[in-house]
């Protein structure tokens, strides 16, 4: 039923590595876009004209800047940043270089998303907090980050779906995990039932990130449950 | 005579070119309550939220307590501490709970203990008939219910005077009593109030004093009485017209 190069990799354990350095890659790189695309999605909301703190031309050459990286197609920008991972991690190969790829590719993509969670927040309620005296530190963490949070998380399961995706891309200069499996082995090789398997197994760890995504959302939202 | 809490000289606020207030000049003793009326879109919101630095002005001044009121202040957060305002449409925060939407800003502006703060609100919340309603979140509130509970965490932060910005023009007609209720009873106690409301019966019995606007100025100003009895301006006139209705009776 299963070809010979299915059974060779299986029992080698290898599609069961090729899973853990997927979510591997996933999880770390979503966890270091957010920690660059968040402030990065606040700064671009406050300076936002309608802000808290607008600042129009800074705002505008930022925006310039995320939209830039945020143009490229991810497979144009992996070659471009080569020279860039390697000045970071040292080797332009591997998952350690990957991940300064996913990172270089999402944090822009993240920025955007946090700055549009953001913008949801009620301005009458950010006004409210203003008319108290709040400054504006305050209202990023008490108000604005808390407000918008199930829509922040909303947006990381999606985020951390595309970063998923990416990562599969990234088999095509050196990354691994279950994209390189199914093009070094399935297409590459002729098998087409280890490119399903990884199909397959894909599939589910995106549904496992959507349902416990989902959940958390459920368990946060305090504003619309009757 | 007591002592001036706020003073305003000459304000003038522009939207782009269109001016929304032209040289508006009022000053508020302490205890007073001024009602402020008029046609919509005669600038009496803009007023409330100039004077809350909500609103950037194009000319003139806002005093409290003799310092400035604007966005460049520095001390504003101190400022604005000190003016309480509710609006039309609660503006509660919806992820917080009924007791910490009130505690939010004594605890984390004004530096209070938790244990302080918390006392006040659950006081100030069995004076409004709320207490029962301290761990609700907002969306479980009616209408009138969130709007006890702003005006609530407007007091607790101890302002020196309160804006009132329509507070019951999105209430369903039922509720809108059990809210003017409350104002009525911080009148009583001798809050400095500046009050805008559509509801002309309830600006009778609250206020000290009426400031009528229209078009940006202030058209007449007087004792309750006197402004809805016997009204100076043909302008005002015209607009409390707007407020009666007769039946014509036509018979054959």
């Amino acid at each position: 039923m299963f070809s010979e190069m299915f059974m060779k990799l299986w029992d080698n354990g290898l599609i069961q590595k090729g899973v853990w350095e997927t979510i591997y890659m996933t999880v770390l790189s979503t966890a270091i876009s957010y920690c660059i695309g968040l402030p990065l999605g606040v700064i671009l909301n406050i300076t936002d004209k309608e802000g808290i703190r607008p600042l129009p031309l800074f705002n505008r050459i930022l925006g310039l800047v995320v939209n830039f990286f945020r143009s490229i197609p991810f497979i144009i920008l992996m070659v471009a940043m080569l020279p860039v991972a390697k000045l970071i991690v040292g080797v332009s190969l591997g998952n350690k270089a990957m991940i300064v790829m996913l990172v270089i590719a999402a944090s822009p993509y993240v920025a955007r998303m946090v700055e549009s969670s953001l913008k949801e927040v009620d301005a009458g309620v950010i006004e409210a907090a203003q008319s108290m005296g709040t400054n504006n530190f305050q209202i990023i963490w008490k108000v604005l980050l808390p407000e918008a949070k199930p829509s922040l998380i909303t947006g990381a399961v999606i985020s951390m779906v595309t970063i998923l995706g990416y990562s599969a891309m990234a088999a095509t200069i050196g990354g691994t995990g279950l994209g390189q499996i199914a093009i070094s082995y399935g297409h590459q090789r002729f098998n087409p039932d280890v490119t399903w398997c990884c199909v397959f197994l894909t599939v589910i760890i995106v549904q496992i990130i959507q349902e416990v995504g989902n959940r958390i959302v459920r368990r946060t939202d305090k504003r619309h449950r009757a | 005579m007591s002592d001036v809490v706020l003073k305003i000289e000459h304000l003038v606020k522009r939207f782009d070119d269109q001016t929304v207030l032209k040289d508006i000049s009022l000053t508020v003793r302490e205890g007073e309550v001024i009602v402020v009326v008029g046609p919509s879109g005669c600038g009496k919101s803009t007023l409330l939220r100039c004077i809350n630095a909500l609103e950037e002005i194009q000319g003139g001044k806002i005093l409290l307590n003799g310092s400035s009121v604007s966005r460049e202040s520095r001390n504003l957060s101190e400022i604005r501490q000190k003016i309480g305002m509710v609006f039309q449409s609660y503006e509660l925060f919806p992820h917080l709970n009924v007791l910490d939407n009130i505690i939010l800003a004594p605890t984390k502006v004004q530096k209070r203990s938790r244990e302080e703060a918390k006392v006040e609100a659950l006081a100030l919340l069995s004076r409004v008939g709320l207490l029962e309603k301290a761990n609700s979140f907002p969306r479980q509130l009616s209408g009138g219910q969130k709007q006890r509970v702003a005006i609530v965490r407007a007091l607790c932060m101890h302002p020196e005077i309160m804006l009132f910005d329509e507070v019951t023009a999105a209430l369903d007609p039922e509720m809108v009593r059990e809210v003017l209720d409350v104002i009525l009873g911080l009148a009583g106690q001798g809050k400095t109030m500046i009050i805008v409301t559509h509801e002309m019966q309830f600006a009778r019995a609250v206020a000290d004093r009426v400031i009528f606007l229209d078009e940006g100025v202030i058209k007449e100003e007087g004792e309750p009485d006197q402004f809805f009895d016997h009204p100076k301006t043909e302008r005002a006139k015209e607009f409390l017209r707007t407020f009666t209705f007769e039946r014509k009776h036509t018979h054959s």
